[in-house]
């Protein structure tokens, strides 16, 4: 039996990269908090992630789905940006792509402590 | 990759927020200098910002999916009417002994400026956060 790199690091290199696109919608948002008329977007991740999976073979390049904020208060200016909540949803994606991160090192050290024979 | 478009667009926020505090000081420099005519008198500025989506660097070929830049349309003139100020001993003072102070308003330039450092401290911790996430991502492997 062989190692296949490929399938033992599993889900978490495509959640890796789903966080990654993730924060850069959730950039856009903190970016534009004070243009006028810009709207929220966010990635729905668990279904990205359904999505993902339900591939036999993973696509060059998925461009997962984005859709709008609802805001909990609508301003005059039609900016859909809340800022706290914009926040807290960056540094939980930021934390959650660390996470992965970490797992995704441990498959690695796994890996490397079978290949050793340890 | 992913993480310049971040770089990119965090870098644009911060200079839109730098335009609207400059605008912001210097309304509230310039809030006390007197002119002898309305026309002649300083004319509050505002930053008008808008987003600007990036699908396609350069050379063609697709870097961010979703990204929306902050783009600096233009700065303009507020267009209120000077204040008119009788002052006869101002040596600005035309004929009549009046003096036209711009109309800035103190208050709300100092609640914009509070916002526009705000937004500025937001994309500086976007930054060190991406910074972190790339960080994490090269040291995968070690140890």
């Amino acid at each position: 039996m062989s190692i296949r790199v490929d399938a033992d690091l599993g889900v978490h290199v495509r959640a890796l990269t789903l966080r990654l696109q993730r924060s850069e919608v959730l950039a856009s948002n903190l970016a534009n908090v004070d243009t006028p008329g810009f709207q929220a977007r966010d990635i729905d991740f668990a279904a990205e992630m359904r999505r993902l999976e339900s591939y036999d073979e993973q696509p060059a390049e998925a461009v997962p789905q984005l859709m709008y904020r609802v805001p909990s208060q609508p301003s005059q200016d039609g900016n859909t940006v809340e800022l706290a909540v914009e926040q807290a949803e960056f540094s939980r994606n930021a934390m959650d792509f660390q996470t992965s991160l970490t797992f995704l090192s441990m498959k690695f050290r796994g890996l490397k402590q079978a290949i050793e024979g340890r | 990759m992913s993480f310049d478009s971040i770089y990119r667009i965090a870098g644009s926020a911060m200079h839109a927020q730098t335009v609207r505090l400059n605008t912001v000081a210097s309304n509230l420099a310039n809030a006390g200098s007197a002119a002898e005519s309305p026309e002649s008198a300083y004319q509050a500025r505002k930053p008008v910002f808008a987003a600007l989506y990036e699908r396609d660097s350069l050379d063609g070929s697709r870097t961010g999916f979703a990204g929306a830049q902050v783009k600096l349309l233009d700065v303009v003139s507020s267009g209120r009417a000077p204040q008119r100020r009788y002052e006869p001993g101002n040596p600005l003072a035309d004929r009549d002994g009046f003096v036209y102070y711009p109309d800035v308003n103190v208050i709300e330039e100092m609640a914009d400026m509070m916002s526009a450092s705000r937004s500025f401290e937001t994309s500086v911790e976007v930054l060190n956060r991406v910074k972190s996430m790339q960080q994490g991502l090269l040291r995968l492997g070690e140890s």
